[in-house]
């Protein structure tokens, strides 16, 4: 809760009593957004603030509530039930507690009459029911727990009174299926108190208007919008990318190599926070860091695997201020109190603008003083994308994700929920379903087969209506078959599909040699990773190396292990790809020998010999090197679209290739380029267009190829388990079956086989398909860079691997190569049983896989 | 689905895509749908069909797609005509729930009735339907004894010499030049037969799993794996670790 130095009093009187003396008593003055967003507010506007971190949003969202219930005075007893008054929504159930605590104190000081509660996924059945019968003034909640809520059959008491709804970092909560449950949420809402308005939180964003829409209620043909409230521009921040004296490695993303140089900037300040862009990384972070620490600073590591319980010490330490460091991930982005940090060290790319802003924001959490940061390249293509990020005046520039049509899978689990809440009339909840931003442009037809699909399925094979979830009984209403579909609904209630999970629980080896039970349980990790393991293998988990055991039940038992080189987990997720805005400065970097001079000098080297062996390209051009190594040939192209895009690209191109008889094996992508490898001379082929680049990368691979690819892919078939998942088809969670924790209830995969071969065309293979090309697929992304590179492909065939290439080389071999699994090597394996009956030990010899590379590394 | 597009397609040399093999002395011919077939006797396995597992599912209000028994039928059907078999055994878990049967859709019913005509049928009763099949032609039982060969749902941890059973729905993994293929298999120490799991819906279990620990003699185990379009035979010792 931030305020000026000041003793300018609140203006016309809009903040008066308590209000005003509670400022004058800390020498206080409101600012002109707090006061402005006051005025409009109580005016019957809803509003969005967009204000940097420390400007005091907070208090700016809160403070027409608190006026509200100022005047309104405490109710009198006996006067009958009262519904909440304000509903506060944040991302994370860790930011509503600690706006409890931030609130709180103030309200104390004013000696308001108001009453504040949390309610999320921790707080206790008998708090919740009590909050039901007796609901605070203000609830701080998740969208999660507002799902909940709406689908409760006493939901229109509970929210008659509602006046105000608060939405915290409103910026990322739109833009994933949390948003749109959310979105369908506020429908509801509005339904049940006509007058509401609302207000939204957020930090700096690309289109201001798409979240003053997200606020309102839409209309067709009509442009409903919130008002906007700027708030004043924070400090601009201060950011360095750190100068190492090692070398800086070619590719990776540990940045190992600046571990001496991160713990000096630590010992320098305060309190550090270190961001890093996935679990694993801070995992081995955490751990190097440990190595070299001999001053035993107080460092710490803080990530979403970890136990609850290890999470809230990490946090009540910080707040503390008993903490010299942390190490976190996307869990620590949003807006927490973090007392005095006044370093944020970003280790590994930031990959967006947007989101190094809000990270580098949590430094100093004063508006007026600027932010430090260090960023750490981890190699040096994150080297250029660091400095082309600080060369473009970055952090004023916005790349947050685009906002997204509303997903059906979403839609799907809403309308039961509403089912569960009280019988429904299907016009009356399309007309509220549709005035939520992201299902504004939902056709009629296809919300019917929504509602068909929660019913019996939506299949056209129509066996199952004795088996009805809702059934639409003589009053023309939809209602639920029986109480178990509600409890369904509340346990599988929500959009984050998890991979199954297992707890890791650390045990001791007693003196016969047999494992303890009953140690301290460390965390969860998802279960297809320790499917990998054997008993004896090591790996990294809340900064300790493991030797992973046994699993028993839901648990998976560690002992300690005291190897110090661990196999490190792989999480999924986690790993953002590189925005198309710096993705576009880092090409004109390269494309600027001027612009080097700011780079390190082992990186403009690595340039300018890439520049005499090969090329640079252009801004607008895309480069495709080919050159032979081992017994294979290579082709790299240098698109610079993120990991996604390319490995669509990736997947597609080796389509093609495969049809042009080139023998592709296999091929790896990164941020910045693919490589495909195939047992044909590509560059030869290329040469003498047989096939030509031009044809090779033509848009028109967007069509039939991605077509049929996508029926083959594994990734649709994960895709579909989330959708799945979110639209009730499958259970996360069974009532009486949670034990079962391990077993998968049904395969998703078997699921998706049968939907696919008999009705292709069924409500949830859709929702997967628009999900895939959203998410995964980046084919939005991948169509933009086929289309500006047409006509300015150059091909370089070398004889020898380019500088440029090194980085992606070293991939190969170290990520699990995504093609599709071919007969093939079915068939090798058979002909090794004659193999070994003829002794034929040249058959063997074949096998030698694409490795060879990692085992020259020192040598370039 | 690979099978079935292959039930639909027109094959000259089927046996030349099938995999033969010896247990307890009596030739079988493992086909690429699944099923075993024993030429002597002209007796054809097949194990887990797990029939109505969709609308099981259902029943417990999950609406998984009702297109899983039609598809398994289908496969089955082709099986049957092209072995032509005297005797159907049908290994367990017939169904993937007690009442599948008796809730079976008529036209379900009546291919099996198609198919059944003129042969002898026989459930074996599995852990998800113990207690027989209702209105079905054939007959039900805990295990049969026939042609030197014991027919039962479960492996015996006891006695396994000319053992065929099912249950554990094996699947094997092999792994060439950075690709891994997973696919469902007949396992044999030649001694012993595990079935793989017939029914279109059903997962597999790793020949590695603990579950399969102890049940064959790894020496001499092969692992005949189910692949697009033919039987690849591959010894335990090449499988993936």
């Amino acid at each position: 809760m931030s305020v000026t130095h000041s003793t300018d009093p609140g203006h016309d009187g809009l903040l008066s009593g308590p209000f005003a003396e509670w400022f004058l008593a800390r020498g206080w003055a409101p600012r002109a957004h707090q006061l402005e967003l006051l005025a409009r507010s109580r005016s019957g506007e809803s509003l969005l603030l967009i204000a940097p971190t420390g400007a005091g949003k907070t208090l700016a969202g809160f403070l027409p509530s608190l006026t509200d219930l100022f005047a309104r005075g405490r109710m009198p007893p006996g006067s009958g039930f009262t519904g909440i008054h304000t509903l506060y929504i944040s991302p994370l159930k860790a930011l509503a507690v600690d706006i409890e605590r931030n609130l709180t104190t103030p309200v104390e000081e004013m000696g308001l009459p108001v009453t504040i509660e949390t309610r999320t996924g921790d707080t206790p059945q008998s708090k919740r029911q009590r909050q039901r019968l007796n609901p605070p003034d203000i609830l701080l909640t998740t969208p999660e727990q507002l799902a909940l809520l709406i689908a409760n059959g006493e939901a229109d008491r509970f929210f008659k009174d509602l006046q105000i709804v608060v939405f915290d970092e409103l910026h990322s909560l739109v833009t994933s299926k949390r948003g749109h449950l959310l979105s369908l949420g506020l429908a509801r809402l509005r339904r049940l108190a006509p007058g509401l308005r609302t207000i939204g939180l957020s930090a700096t964003v690309a289109e201001p208007m798409d979240l003053r829409r997200w606020l309102v209620e839409q209309a067709p043909d009509a442009d409903h919008h919130a008002g906007l409230v700027l708030g004043p521009e924070g400090a601009r921040p201060i950011i360095t990318i750190l100068k190492s004296e090692e070398r800086i490695p070619w590719s990776g993303h540990s940045a190992r190599y600046a571990m001496p140089e991160v713990y000096q900037a630590i010992r320098e300040h305060r309190t550090a926070l270190l961001f890093v862009n996935t679990r694993s990384q801070a995992e081995m972070l955490f751990q190097e860091l440990w190595n070299i620490n001999e001053e035993t600073l107080p460092i710490a590591l803080h990530h979403g695997s970890l136990d609850v319980g290890q999470r809230r010490k990490v946090e009540a330490a910080m707040a503390e201020n008993r903490l010299r460091a942390v190490v976190a991930t996307s869990t620590l982005d949003l807006g927490i109190d973090w007392g005095d940090v006044d370093l944020v060290i970003h280790v590994g790319a930031p990959k967006g603008a947007s989101r190094l802003a809000q990270r580098i924001g949590r430094a100093n959490h004063r508006m007026d003083e600027p932010s430090r940061a260090i960023l750490v390249p981890a190699n040096r293509f994150e080297v250029m994308e660091c400095q082309a990020a600080l060369d473009a005046n970055y952090v004023g520039a916005q790349d947050t994700p685009p906002m997204t049509e509303g997903a059906l899978d979403v839609l799907a689990q809403h309308v039961l929920g509403m089912a569960c809440a009280a019988p429904f009339d299907e016009d009356a909840l399309f007309t509220e379903v549709i005035s939520a931003a992201p299902y504004a442009a939902l056709p009629r037809e296809t919300f019917s087969r929504v509602v068909d699909f929660v019913a019996t399925g939506g299949y056209a094979l129509r066996t199952y209506e004795r088996y009805a979830r809702i059934r639409r009984t003589t009053d023309g209403l939809w209602r639920v078959s029986n109480p178990q579909v509600a409890q369904q609904y509340r346990m599988n209630l929500g959009t984050i599909v998890e991979m199954p999970m297992l707890n890791l629980r650390l045990v001791r080896r007693n003196a016969r040699g047999s494992l303890g039970r009953g140690g301290a349980t460390l965390g969860k990790v998802e279960e297809y990773f320790l499917e990998t393991m054997t008993p004896g293998d090591t790996f990294l988990f809340a900064g300790k190396v493991l030797r992973f055991e046994a699993i028993r039940e839901n648990e998976c038992l560690v002992s300690q292990a005291f190897s110090m080189d661990p196999k490190v987990p792989v999480y999924a997720g986690g790993k953002f790809p590189l925005s198309t805005y710096l993705a576009d400065q880092v090409r004109a970097m390269l494309a600027d020998p001027e612009r080097w001079r700011a780079l390190p000098p082992q990186v403009r080297d690595w340039l300018s010999i890439q520049r005499d062996v090969s090329m640079l390209p252009g801004r607008d051009e895309l480069l495709i090197e080919t050159f032979p190594r081992g017994s294979r040939h290579y082709m790299v192209a240098y698109a610079f679209e993120g990991r996604l895009a390319h490995q669509t690209l990736g997947m597609l191109l080796t389509r093609r290739l495969e049809r042009a008889g080139l023998k592709p094996l296999g091929f790896v992508a990164t941020d910045y380029s693919l490589a495909v490898w195939a047992l044909d001379d590509l560059g030869a082929a290329f040469r003498t267009r047989q096939p030509s680049l031009a044809d090779l990368f033509d848009e028109d691979m967007l069509g039939d190829d991605l077509e049929a690819w996508l029926d083959e892919s594994w990734m649709l078939k994960r895709t579909f388990r989330n959708c799945a998942v979110i639209a009730g088809l499958i259970d996360q969670r069974h009532p009486g079956r949670e034990k079962t924790g391990r077993q998968v209830t049904v395969s998703a995969d078997l699921i998706y086989g049968v939907l696919r071969s008999h009705e292709p065309d069924h409500i949830l293979l859709q929702a997967t398909r628009q999900d895939a090309a959203a998410g995964l697929l980046d084919i939005a992304r991948l169509g933009a860079m086929l289309n500006r590179i047409r006509g300015h492909i150059t091909h370089r065939a070398l004889d020898r691997i380019s500088p440029l290439a090194v980085p992606v080389m070293l991939e190969i071999g170290k990520e699990p190569v995504s093609g599709e699994a071919h007969d093939q090597v079915l068939a090798e394996a058979a002909e090794d049983l004659i193999a070994e009956a003829m002794g034929d030990a040249a058959m063997r010899e074949a096998e030698a896989s694409p490795r060879e590379i990692d085992g020259r590394r020192e040598r370039e | 689905m690979n099978r079935l597009a292959l039930a639909a397609m027109e094959i000259e040399d089927f046996g030349s895509l099938s995999a033969r093999t010896v247990i307890a002395g009596v030739e079988a011919v493992c086909d690429p749908f699944g099923a075993l077939y024993l030429p002597a006797t002209r007796l054809l396995v097949v194990s887990d069909l797990h029939l109505e597992k969709g609308a099981a599912f259902a029943r417990r209000g999950m609406l998984l797609p009702p297109y899983d028994t039609l598809a398994t039928l289908k496969i089955l059907e082709a099986v049957i005509a092209r072995h032509d078999p005297a005797i159907v055994v049908s290994l367990g878990d017939n169904f993937h729930d007690r009442v599948g049967s008796l809730h079976l859709p008529e036209t379900f019913r009546a291919r099996i009735e198609q198919m059944a005509r003129g042969r002898e049928w026989i459930w074996i009763n599995g852990n998800h339907d113990p207690d027989g099949t209702t209105g079905l032609p054939g007959q039900s039982a805990d295990e049969v004894h026939y042609a030197g060969l014991a027919f039962r749902h479960e492996p015996s941890d006891k006695e396994s010499a000319g053992e065929i059973a099912g249950h554990l729905h094996p699947s094997a993994t092999v792994r060439r030049r950075d690709k891994s293929v997973r696919r469902p298999c007949f396992a044999t120490d030649g001694r012993r037969l595990l079935m793989p799991a017939f029914g279109v819906t059903t997962g597999g279990l790793d020949l590695r799993h603990r579950a399969m620990a102890g049940l064959f003699e790894r020496e001499t185990l092969v692992a005949h794996l189910l692949g697009r379009d033919r039987v690849y035979s591959v010894r335990f010792a090449n499988l993936l670790a």
